[in-house]
């Protein structure tokens, strides 16, 4: 609840510290167990946006899904504020690549959710339209899901995600599906709410570019199953220029991790 | 698109409707004038041509012919009314014109309908007695037996109505819990693949023989009549809905109990009104059935009564009523369904 009197008083949030210790993770398939992540070792800082950076199926997704709470690791563990995560939390919350409103609620109550859900309604239900103004869906509370627009959805499950005031925002792949000018549009949508708010950021993306406009570091992670192959970190100021040579310099690097720069 | 280009294409989308507010299409008189005619020869017919004379003379048939011309004039008033109404704003009263003129062609095709009828049956005799009777044998039925009829109607709707909702309730309830639980599902699911194929009537014997009045022994054949697609649908829902949709509320915070209740049972909605339909529908045949065989009260009693005196006038009668109630309940579910799942698109109109 301290996070919630911040952000009404100052505005800011404190970002939380993650701990991910040499956590291994692996699926049945066909009664074969398949390992997604080998001896992942990290740390992200309160207040860091960390992109993690990978080909596609490497289990990037997984890991957010671990940090979420939403399934436990197969072995190792993971330290929210040097607490251990034993399942899902509304100030660990997650922005999927479908923004999966619910289509029976409105707008407005698909953002109420989490307010909802932990029976806040009555009480901090005005933050509602402060996410729905931070996210620009204000005069959209009234418009059900089928009537927005991919970008209006994904900015409608953002506000859902920020109503909450989370102290650490779970990205996984939230831009994918858009078409790329609404992406580069929300890209730096996203940068300003995370740097207004203060909030830590785990981004999974398959776009570089992406990653360099955004993050503060870059984890770039092997085929499956997934392992730290570098972790590079973006010491630029905000706002960022998608032409900063250092930026293309740094693309380049990760082209090559990558084993793609052949085609630069 | 200006305004009026909106207004001038609606007609064409609404298959002839008014456009709100755009005026009365002009021929609108004269299309009026055509359906209040044919009602009026309908009533001619039935009054002024003498039944045939080989046969019994029909009662009723001069307050049949007068309801034939109250018809005819209540159209040559719409028609009246469209004519003086043209140049006015929109109003409640045009609209009502409006929908009206959209069943003219059906006004037009009753009268001559009505006609037809009158004709085979009262006046020429053509087709075989006692099997068919003129329409206003059906009148007769409706001013002379009204209280019977009435009390019929009555019961068939509370036998049924009670049936369909504890049928309904238990159907969702039932569904829900298979959908959602591993150990109710083991337990429920091969019950359901045995029994539930199992036409209702089939019950039939046992129940009026296991109840202690055959008024519960048909309650409980409805119930199960209409319970078992409600919970196969409901449990196709639960079964079907997006796990990405728990994952969220999870995250939220959500509790087990928000989410059966905010998210599982929502999302099953639209799966959950299909077994509703289907449930309902199943019903009527059971509650017909179980009148006919068991309850001394009902529709179908009536139409069981009507055939044994070869009352054949009561019988079209009842059946009438029978479809209206059937029709009704079938409307009124489609509304709620409406109301509640608006959130839908393209959704199939009732």
């Amino acid at each position: 609840m301290v996070a919630l009197e911040n952000t009404d008083t100052a505005g800011m949030t404190t970002g939380m510290t993650i701990d991910v210790q040499a956590v291994s993770h692996s699926f049945e398939l066909h009664g074969a167990p398949l390992p997604v992540l080998d001896g992942v070792e990290l740390r992200v800082e309160p207040g860091e946006l960390v992109a993690l950076l990978g080909p596609s199926g490497c289990g990037k997704s997984t890991l957010l899904r671990l940090v979420a709470g939403l399934e436990p690791p197969s072995r190792g563990g993971i330290l929210a504020d040097g607490r251990p995560i034993d399942g899902p939390d509304p100030s660990r919350v997650v922005v999927f690549q479908d923004p999966t409103l619910y289509p029976w609620r409105t707008v407005r109550d698909n953002v109420a959710l989490g307010l909802e859900a932990r029976g806040l309604l009555r009480s901090q239900g005005h933050r509602i339209d402060k996410a729905l103004a931070l996210v620009g869906l204000t005069g959209f509370e009234k418009a059900y899901p089928h009537q927005l627009s991919g970008g209006m959805a994904q900015r409608a499950a953002l506000a859902r995600a920020l109503v909450n005031d989370p102290r650490l925002l779970i990205l996984d792949e939230p831009l994918g599906k858009l078409d790329s000018l609404t992406r580069l549009a929300m890209q730096s949508e996203l940068v300003d709410l995370w740097r207004s708010s203060g909030f830590t950021g785990l981004l999974v993306t398959h776009d570089i570019e992406e990653a360099l406009f955004m993050a503060t570091r870059v984890i770039v992670f092997s085929g499956r199953p997934a392992r730290i192959k570098a972790d590079l970190s973006i010491d630029r100021p905000y706002p960022r220029h998608r032409g900063d040579p250092v930026l293309t310099e740094l693309r380049h690097r990760i082209l090559e991790l990558l084993g793609l720069a052949e085609t630069w | 698109m200006s305004v009026n280009d909106t207004a001038a294409a609606l007609p064409a989308a609404n298959g002839g409707a008014l456009p709100i507010g755009g005026g009365l299409p002009s021929n609108l008189l004269l299309r009026f004038s055509a359906a209040a005619l044919l009602w009026f020869a309908a009533s001619g017919v039935t009054a002024l041509w003498p039944d045939a004379a080989d046969a019994q003379e029909w009662e009723r048939t001069g307050e049949f012919a007068s309801l034939l011309v109250v018809a005819a004039g209540l159209l040559v008033l719409a028609a009246l009314l469209a004519a003086a109404i043209r140049p006015a704003p929109r109003s409640r009263l045009e609209a009502a014109i409006g929908s009206l003129s959209a069943s003219v062609p059906w006004l037009i095709a009753l009268a001559l309908g009505v006609t037809g009828w009158e004709i085979l049956t009262a006046k020429l005799n053509l087709l075989p007695r006692p099997f068919f009777v003129p329409p206003q044998a059906l009148l007769e039925v409706y001013l002379d037996d009204w209280p019977r009829l009435l009390d019929c109607f009555a019961a068939s709707l509370r036998l049924l109505v009670t049936g369909y909702a504890v049928g309904s309730i238990l159907g969702v309830v039932t569904g829900v819990a298979i959908g959602w639980s591993r150990a109710v599902g083991y337990w429920v699911h091969p019950v359901l693949r045995l029994i539930g194929p199992l036409p209702a009537t089939a019950w039939l014997p046992i129940a009026f023989f296991a109840f202690p009045t055959s008024w519960s022994a048909s309650v409980f054949l409805i119930a199960l009549a209409s319970g078992v697609p409600v919970t196969v649908l409901t449990w196709s829902g639960v079964a079907g809905v997006n796990s990405a949709y728990y994952d969220i509320a999870r995250t939220l915070g959500a509790s087990p109990r928000f989410l059966v209740l905010k998210v599982a049972v929502p999302a099953a909605m639209p799966h959950v009104f299909v077994g509703l339909f289907m449930g309902l529908g199943a019903s009527f045949a059971v509650l017909v059935v179980a009148e006919m065989l068991g309850v001394k009260s009902g529709v179908g009693w009536y139409l069981q009564w009507a055939q044994g005196w070869a009352a054949y006038g009561n019988m079209y009668a009842a059946l009438l009523v029978m479809a209206l109630l059937c029709s009704g309940l079938v409307t009124l579910l489609f509304r709620v369904r409406d109301r509640l799942l608006a959130w839908q698109k393209g959704m199939l109109k009732w």
